[in-house]
């Protein structure tokens, strides 16, 4: 068609020749930083084991059926820490998390240079440390235990529900606010009229789905001593009672089933 | 003006001409049915008496324990970098390294199982498989399947590495294929009514639809590696993990404190410049 | 009553929105502010309601210079001052009793409000007024359940039931059909008159204003232009106020060879899109 056009064709490239560059080097980057990385892992990997794998897994696979049920009687109560370990902590993670969470709005904060900072640093050390490590913090502090599990699970919970929390109250709408403090509400009654109605609906979902998340978690936290059905887990691999591990993976999966089902209830009832 | 009768003090005067003055209000419950209402409180009360009663709390073992923590917080006040310093590198850089690998590896591998777990294009067994994988993937927590993986390739950041890329799959394909199956069908169609090949049409009906999404998602995916690269290595699959445990093991605050505060810099890190590729590429 | 002197509002921006107003308005009086889009009304009437702080000038409201006043006090002048919003500003997921009684917030405690015990004098008040802007049958209705006349009549009991002496009222039809539009300012002026209530109501459709308003006063960048009463409001006005547009045109409709495509639509409307 250009030929038709003009004498001379015009050109027609996807990106002009800067962009291309800037992607080529990019992937060209990203690739070197791969090999670079791969190479350090495969420097400090055993080849051996690993060409030898295909034969351990199938004999583990082989040993862990059929699952020792008989065992499950054991696990009761083990399952019922583990339920307490997600919900009294997901609890006690709500109180703290909510005045964060307003303490880190950039709409409700009393300091956006002070105070706002002090919230948004909780809320990243909380999150950026995992449960398992915060579990492995409270063991070697108040010891081990179902306490130390649920002290962990909250502070966890603090960054991720105050997190999504603030973001949420940044996003209502003014105007209903406005409202309020037009009609001479204080501060206090501005907050309870106009800004919880309209961010309750979320902080249901989120501490809903947080505790969702908090389940799985705490399935594993026994696994530094923090308690629940993670301590069984640990006991049976350290024994190599392989029958007794299927069974508490099973029941593991079925508390997560069961937990993503009452949440995704919950949250449904609520929108 | 003429008006100058002085008004009511109390609002309850100004219209009370149509109302019937003994009606009260009270807000409506939340939940309709007063049993239902009644029994979840009720149930909730119940919970809460037996699940705190069953909590073993050893006061004394805590009381003990307010000094070591005390002398955490004071560890936080002054980490200490340097007593530890070659196993604190180590560690951070084959936790680095494992983040990098792992991530690269992950979204080679969901990309193609995205695809396929998204309704409106794989075909029902396809389909079927890739959930399946994904649902696996979402059910254990990274360190049950870093166990695994550590029984089966030995000692080292491989099994991390493969870990954390099986753990990727079930987050990113998930998200990949309901991105996919919620574009927008018209561009889609219109490229598919060119008599483009499948591959063409992929490339140019789906593709600039869900990237944004999966630059972000990768991104965001590589800040979650590196947190749970410092896990793994709780049970022996690579990483800072090992030394953070044998630094609590020890009881050596001063160390973990600067351990934490090295993940936390990080993640701050990457965040702040996620957030900015993010943008542009927006 | 209400006297505003000497108002100027500079926002952050640099923008200068309102530029030396000086306006007295008495009791009971009901005034419409128009002008074009940009013209500082709305800033006008958040000033009076300190929801933006007057960069200098005096607003008297009962002998009280309300631009010194802080919280407490504030708190205290804005119960005189009720509100009314261009989106409604209902709090959505509240019911309409909730809404119109978060009116009498500036009166009664937190505990009470937090608990929803209002004082029954309270009550009956809302259950009057909701009466009488025809919601009774929805008091328990969830205000995002209403439509737009619906809410906007929530919004006036809210205003009303503060129990005030002068209502702003910020673009009250702006979101509404023709229809709700006059039944909604023909409710504010009758409330209006019925308490011996000022208004300053922020309006831009013209035709609604001199319909509804005894005063009209109009603003262009800042500054007042016309102060008098609608009948004066002459074309020449409108040209002061809205710059330069064939104001006849609002009646007779002229072949349309020689038009452009915007005087097509010889309505009230036109006035409106204008802006």
């Amino acid at each position: 068609m250009a030929e038709t056009l003009s004498s001379s064709p015009k050109i027609w490239q996807h990106r002009n020749r800067n962009q291309q560059l800037l992607s080529w080097l990019i992937w060209l980057l990203g690739t070197a930083l791969f090999v670079v990385c791969w190479q350090k892992v495969s420097e400090s990997t055993t080849w051996f084991f690993v060409w030898d794998a295909p034969r351990i897994a199938a004999d583990i696979g082989s040993r862990m059926i059929p699952p020792r049920w008989s065992y499950i009687n054991e696990l009761w109560e083990p399952l019922w820490d583990t339920l307490n370990i997600a919900t009294i902590g997901t609890m006690m993670a709500i109180v703290m998390a909510v005045p964060v969470a307003f303490l880190a709005a950039r709409n409700t904060t009393p300091s956006t240079r002070f105070v706002r900072p002090i919230a948004l640093l909780i809320i990243v050390s909380s999150r950026s440390i995992n449960s398992l490590i915060w579990s492995l913090l409270l063991v070697s502090i108040i010891g081990p235990g179902v306490v130390a599990g649920i002290v962990a699970i909250s502070l966890r919970s603090i960054g991720f529900i105050a997190k999504l929390l603030y973001e949420a109250i940044e996003e209502i709408d003014k105007n209903q606010v406005e409202a309020v403090t037009a009609a001479g509400g204080s501060r206090l009654q501005v907050l309870v009229y106009g800004i919880v109605p309209q961010i309750l609906p979320a902080f249901a979902g989120i501490s809903v789905f947080r505790w969702d998340i908090n389940i799985r978690e705490s399935t594993v936290l026994g696994l530094v001593g923090a308690g629940g059905i993670g301590l069984q887990l640990n006991a049976s691999l350290n024994v190599l009672a392989w029958p007794q591990v299927t069974l508490i993976l099973i029941l593991i999966l079925l508390a997560v089933i069961f937990s993503e089902w009452v949440s995704a209830k919950v949250r449904h009832a609520i929108i | 003006m003429n008006k100058t009768q002085s008004k009511p003090e109390n609002a309850g005067n100004t219209c009370q001409t149509s109302a019937n003055p003994a009606r009260t209000w009270s807000p409506p419950p939340f939940i309709e049915n007063p049993t239902l209402r009644w029994g979840l409180l009720l149930g909730l009360a119940i919970y809460l008496f037996l699940s705190i009663g069953s909590l073993d709390v050893n006061w004394n073992r805590i009381y003990e324990g307010l000094d070591r923590g005390a002398k955490f917080i004071f560890g936080f006040m002054n980490p200490n970098f340097a007593g530890r310093w070659t196993d604190i590198s180590e560690g951070m850089i084959e936790s680095l390294v494992m983040t990098v690998t792992s991530t690269a590896l992950g979204i080679a591998i969901s990309i193609p199982i995205g695809f396929g777990a998204a309704r409106n294009l794989a075909p029902l067994p396809v389909y079927l498989f890739c959930r399946g994988v994904i649902a696996l993937s979402r059910s254990f927590q990274e360190i049950i399947v870093a166990i695994l993986f550590v029984a089966i390739f030995g000692f080292g950041p491989l099994a991390g590495v493969l870990t954390l890329s099986f753990a990727t799959i079930g987050f990113l394909s998930k998200l990949l294929a309901e991105d996919i199956e919620s574009i927008d069908k018209s561009q889609a169609e219109a490229v598919q009514a060119t008599g483009s090949k499948w591959w063409q049409w992929l490339n140019y009906g789906i593709q600039p639809q869900i990237m944004p999404r999966l630059i972000g998602l990768s991104l965001y995916r590589l800040d979650i590696n590196f947190r749970e690269s410092a896990v793994v290595g709780l049970v022996g699959a690579g990483g800072i993990g090992a030394t953070l445990n044998t630094a609590f093991d020890r009881y050596e605050y001063d160390t973990a404190a600067a351990i934490l505060i090295l993940i936390i810099g990080i993640v701050m890190l990457s965040e702040y410049i996620s957030g900015y590729i993010r943008k542009g590429v927006q | 009553m209400l006297e505003i002197k000497n108002l100027v509002k500079k926002y952050n921006t640099g923008d200068l929105a309102i530029n030396g107003v000086d306006l007295k308005v008495e009791k009971g009086q009901v005034m419409a502010l128009i002008g074009p889009s940009g013209a500082g009304k709305s800033t006008l009437i958040r000033c009076v309601n300190r929801l933006e702080n007057p960069t200098s000038g005096e607003i008297w409201l009962n002998g009280e210079n309300i631009v010194k006043m802080r919280s407490r006090k504030l708190r205290r002048a804005r119960r005189n001052m009720g509100m009314i919003f261009q989106e409604y500003a209902l709090v959505e997921r509240l019911t309409v009793m909730e809404n119109v009684l978060s009116g009498r917030l500036g009166y009664v405690g937190f505990w009470r409000s937090f608990l929803r015990k209002f004082p029954q004098s309270d009550v009956n008040a809302a259950f009057g007024l909701l009466n009488k802007v025809g919601l009774d049958a929805m008091v328990n209705k969830r205000a995002d359940e209403l439509s737009g006349g619906q809410r906007q009549r929530v919004g006036i009991a809210r205003a009303l039931i503060q129990n005030p002496d002068i209502l702003l009222v910020d673009e009250p039809t702006a979101s509404l059909d023709p229809k709700t539009s006059r039944q909604i300012m023909r409710l504010i002026t009758e409330l209006c008159e019925e308490n011996q209530l000022a208004a300053i109501i922020n309006i831009h459709d013209v035709a609604l204003a001199q319909m509804y308003a005894e005063r009209i006063v109009g603003l262009r960048d800042g500054k007042i232009v016309y102060d008098g009463s609608p009948d004066d409001l002459k074309p020449d006005v409108l040209t002061e106020i809205y710059g330069k547009e064939d104001w006849t045109a609002v009646r007779k409709r002229k072949p349309k060879k020689d038009q452009s495509e915007d005087d097509i639509t010889a309505s009230e409307e036109h006035l409106a899109e204008m802006q």
